[in-house]
């Protein structure tokens, strides 16, 4: 459906409104806001004098106005208590996105809770309770007590091992440094926690481990530097969609020429000419188009792979460069080890590796020279990028070090225009106490949670129905467990606070599970909670972040959070209290003693003791120094504090020291070993379809607001499945038909999108969505760091119904028209 | 100078959009689009006949309709790309389904494209007669002095 909002007025902010610095609380890129308020009674005027802008608004504006926002970015919301006009829209003076909006930050107003206007009216306002059967509204005071009562009692009898935690560890709206110490503070430091799991992952690793063995941090370089590249290798990241404004702003002036005075003048004494960039990805993504819309086709390489064949490209690129003579012997001689071992373990043909990809030799020869191949005696600058392709993909652990092999090979780290970096989903805020009691591998806590350990899974900000591995079978074995204290409750003397806690433990002890969920929105899975506590969010508390180049911001507090939700920082101080309090009841004073140190009353409070106490270079960061430096804040770590502002690190290991005890970056030895999750390749021979999946530009994340969203949900009421036309006629499937997707580990739902540069029996399906999880199809196979291997999947497609209401009229033309 | 506002000072400072005549259909082409602004000099769109009916169609083919030629994302000029009768912006990438009353098929963005709504008369007459989204670079659509 076409949907109109039919505003064809706003309303004119006054000169005298109030602008404060937001950073946008969605993807890794973190684009710079503003948040302009005013009182509910007063407006602005045409005049230049009369509105923030200083802006003659009797005219039209030209294209890139700062002076223009959409009706999306317009919202009426509460602060201490009154309604106030907000606008936010995006800032012309931050270097990261230079006043560009994405689909998704341009619509943070309107995706603000307002009781006013109606908007996100479903988010958790009061803590809830589940009694006779519902959930009933309670206080504070009675759902933390009940929730650290039960913890209690299951650590009692289980040990800290009965306690599972899910929970964020990432920056913007649901983390940043605040709510990720508090979180790490109470589990790591009161406790020891091992049955601890991340975010969109069953278990407490890390996604990069191979490049952090390597002594590479994952976010090394600057956005700059893709300005700055000769070449680009992007491997598995689909960045118009996924980091938006970092590629318009960064990338496409590369390939469209329009750096070249910056290069000239910032690397003087060597060619320069225009980017080229390879793109490693199964798919003609719009990024692909974009590429060539923007450098023309001969800038652009796109290396279709087989999927889950990354792995023997890398290493035959690796082999090619070497043979040539192209790598940097001063640095790996310098900053380096582990070279030679390297390169003789993953020797390989650009033959073979173009039977295993499926590729012409000749493309990936040509990937080395773009790659490599010196200019005029001056060594190519290339950056390397990757994301979830590789993440999620075969043999993540490998395939991650191929591609920082390659980079340090070719002396591409901590130089201008070079970086092997991940592009990233949401920001990050990490800093925590030590987490190393967790182990390696860590434990793979979905499963535990599927086979019936624990007994009280405390879970912040996740929703494992919509983004787990092996869904469908979690999701039945989590309802049956839930169920059975759900039934304990429902006959509980609630008014009994002793005896509800007594018939909670009697269900666990018979395989029963206690859940609490802290979360901004009803999630899936707290659907089947007994607890929920309300958050709040980005700009509903200050927040602090870093983006994809570490450029850590401050977000301030612009409006209040619904109801009586707190920031999630403070929760887990009136957690530790109440936990606390329920060891002191027992008599455990000396338990009770490990929840001190939560003495927090302000979000400000647990940065300082979080960030500014324990981060690399937080003593130079506070609150204030944040607020001064706006939406270009720095970028970690911080150095000093010279003339009223925090300096940065532009780019790390720029010194040639890496992050490993003898200062040398390792290389290390990834032969190729075909697809390493078991059961994967016996998938591949049994079902015809790739069901090749990801994110879109349109949708944030697992649209736990966009689903609300009247603009998002008129256009993507389903999840998408991407389907060669061919494809869709053999099956008998029309344009937003619904189908059913199926294989050996479950079976989803979506609606057919034909895509003509699709290849025949390759699917692209949206992640995440959450009425069609396509994790319900991933099995539950892992790496042996237990990452999940979400894209390499296969299953059987047969038509369910025709077209619903929701998926009529909705346009199902290709979203780029190849090269314009 | 009588000391009242003129009939268009009037209409405009109470935000009326003007009815004002852009075309007849006897002079549309199929797939050949035609330039015109609405509703003053600053606001550049396109008047479009698509040869079969469409949402919110004019005419007696219902195949008849006008947008905003301004990219709601970042107000850059759309062009129209007979091939698929979508508009593209040239800058960032977006895309609008002509036949399906500017939907955005992919794009940055957070609105539909401003569909300009047609009146036809019993001679074939074409005016522009309001707008049904906000236009890229003006807080009000019709510009209040």
């Amino acid at each position: 459906m076409t949907y109109k909002r039919h505003v064809d007025r706003l309303p004119i902010p006054p000169a005298s409104a109030r602008v404060e610095s937001v950073v946008c609380h969605y993807c890794i890129v973190g684009c710079g806001y503003k948040a302009i308020s005013w009182p509910l009674d007063q407006q602005g005027g045409v005049l230049p004098d009369q509105n923030i802008f200083n802006a003659d608004l009797r005219l039209q504006q030209p294209s890139d106005s700062p002076a223009w926002f959409a009706p999306s970015m317009y919202n009426i919301v509460r602060r201490d208590g009154e309604d106030r006009h907000l606008v936010i829209m995006p800032d012309s003076d931050c270097t990261v996105n230079a006043g560009l909006a994405s689909t998704r930050g341009a619509r943070m107003a309107e995706n603000s809770f307002s009781e006013r206007t109606g908007t996100q009216r479903q988010r958790l306002t009061t803590p809830m309770v589940r009694r006779y059967g519902e959930m009933s509204p309670t206080s504070w005071e009675e759902a933390l007590w009940l929730t650290a009562e039960v913890t209690r009692r299951v650590i009692a009898e289980q040990g800290e091992d009965g306690l599972i935690v899910s929970a964020y560890d990432h920056g913007g709206a649901g983390g940043g440094y605040e709510n990720n110490w508090a979180i790490g503070k109470l589990y790591f430091e009161s406790m020891k926690v091992r049955n601890i799991r991340i975010h969109n992952r069953p278990a407490y690793n890390s996604e990069v481990h191979a490049t952090r063995d390597m002594g590479v941090a994952e976010l090394n370089n600057c956005y700059e530097d893709a300005q700055l590249a000769d070449t680009i290798l992007a491997v598995g990241t689909n960045a118009l969609e996924t980091q938006t404004n970092y590629f318009l702003n960064h990338w496409v002036p590369n390939l469209r020429g329009a750096t070249l005075d910056h290069k000239r003048a910032t690397l003087p004494g060597e060619p320069h000419a225009a980017a080229r960039v390879i793109l490693v990805d199964p798919r003609r993504t719009v990024t692909v188009d974009a590429c060539a819309a923007a450098g023309g086709s001969d800038a652009v390489l796109h290396l279709a792979i087989n999927s889950g064949t990354d792995l023997i490209l890398l290493n035959a690129l690796m082999t090619e460069v070497a043979a040539r003579g192209w790598v940097d012997d001063a640095f790996i001689g310098q900053s380096t080890s582990g070279y030679a071992e390297m390169l003789a373990a993953n020797r390989v043909s650009i033959e073979e590796a173009a039977r295993a990809t499926g590729l012409d030799p000749a493309a990936i020869r040509k990937a080395a020279t773009w790659l490599a191949e010196p200019k005029q005696g001056h060594r190519r600058r290339a950056m390397f990028a990757y994301e979830k392709g590789l993440i999620w993909g075969n043999d993540n652990y490998r395939t991650n070090a191929a591609l920082v092999n390659l980079a340090l090979a070719t002396g591409n780290i901590g130089r201008p225009g070079g970086g092997c970096v991940r592009m990233g989903g949401h920001q990050e805020g990490y800093v925590r106490p030590s987490d190393s009691h967790v182990g390696r591998p860590a434990r793979y806590v979905d499963e535990l949670l599927l086979s019936g350990g624990g007994g009280v899974h405390h879970i912040w900000g996740c929703d494992h129905y919509k983004t787990t591995l092996n869904a469908g079978a979690f999701r039945r074995a989590y309802r049956q467990r839930t169920a059975m204290v759900r039934e304990a409750m429902d006959d509980a003397p609630t008014g009994d606070r002793e005896a509800l806690a007594d018939a909670i433990l009697v269900a666990i002890r018979s395989g029963g599970l206690f859940a609490v969920d802290v979360d901004i929105v009803p999630s899936q899975i707290g659907r089947d909670a007994h607890v929920l506590l309300p958050a709040a969010t980005a700009g509903e508390m200050n927040l602090t972040s870093m983006n994809g180049e570490r450029r850590m911001r401050i977000t301030e507090r612009y409006m209040d959070p619904p109801g009586t939700a707190r920031p999630d920082c403070l929760i887990v101080a009136g957690l530790a209290r109440a936990l606390g309090e329920a060891w002191r009841r027992a008599g455990r004073a000396d338990v009770a003693a490990h929840f001190a140190g939560f003495d927090w009353h302000s979000e400000e409070d647990a940065f300082m003791d979080g960030y500014h106490r324990h981060a690399a270079g937080g003593e130079f960061v506070t609150y204030d120094r944040l607020r001064a430096m706006g939406t270009n804040g720095f970028q970690e770590p911080a150095t000093g504090f010279e003339k009223g502002r925090i300096v940065g690190t532009k780019r790390l290991y720029a010194d040639g020291k890496f992050a490993t005890e003898n200062g040398r970056a390792k290389f290390l030895p990834t032969p190729w070993r075909g697809l390493s999750v078991p059961g994967k390749a016996a998938q591949q021979r049994r079902y015809r379809f790739l069901i090749n999946n990801g994110r879109a530009n349109a949708v944030w994340q697992s649209a736990y607001l966009d689903q609300y969203n009247a603009f998002v949900s008129s256009r993507v009421p389903l999840a998408f499945i991407e389907l060669n036309p061919d494809d869709m006629a053999a099956l008998g499937v029309g344009p937003g038909d619904l189908v059913e997707i199926s294989n050996d580990s479950g079976r989803t739902q979506a609606m057919a999108y034909p895509c003509p540069t699709a290849r025949r029996n390759q699917a692209f399906m949206l992640f995440g969505a959450p009425a069609g999880p396509q994790g319900n199809l991933v099995s539950a196979g892992v790496n042996e760091l237990v990452i999940p291997n979400y894209k390499q999947c296969w299953g059987d497609i047969r038509k369910i119904a025709d077209a619903p209401e929701v998926t009529r009229r909705l346009s199902f033309k290709a979203p780029s028209i190849g090269v314009f | 100078s009588r000391g009242g506002l003129s009939r268009r000072e009037s209409e405009e400072a109470a935000s009326f959009y003007p009815s004002r005549m852009i075309g007849r259909v006897a002079d549309l082409k199929v797939d050949v689009p035609v330039a015109f602004v609405y509703p003053d000099p600053g606001s550049p769109a396109v008047l479009l006949r698509l040869g079969h009916p469409v949402l919110r169609g004019a005419g007696p083919g219902r195949d008849i309709v006008a947008f905003s030629t301004l990219c709601p994302h970042k107000g850059y000029p759309l062009g129209f790309c007979a091939a698929d009768r979508s508009l593209v912006c040239p800058g960032h990438f977006s895309r609008f389904d002509c036949e399906l009353g500017g939907q955005q098929i992919w794009g940055h963005a957070t609105q539909n494209l401003a569909q300009i709504k047609l009146a036809v008369d019993d001679e074939g007459a074409i005016s522009a007669v309001s707008i049904d989204e906000l236009i890229y670079g003006r807080l009000h659509n019709v510009l209040r002095g």
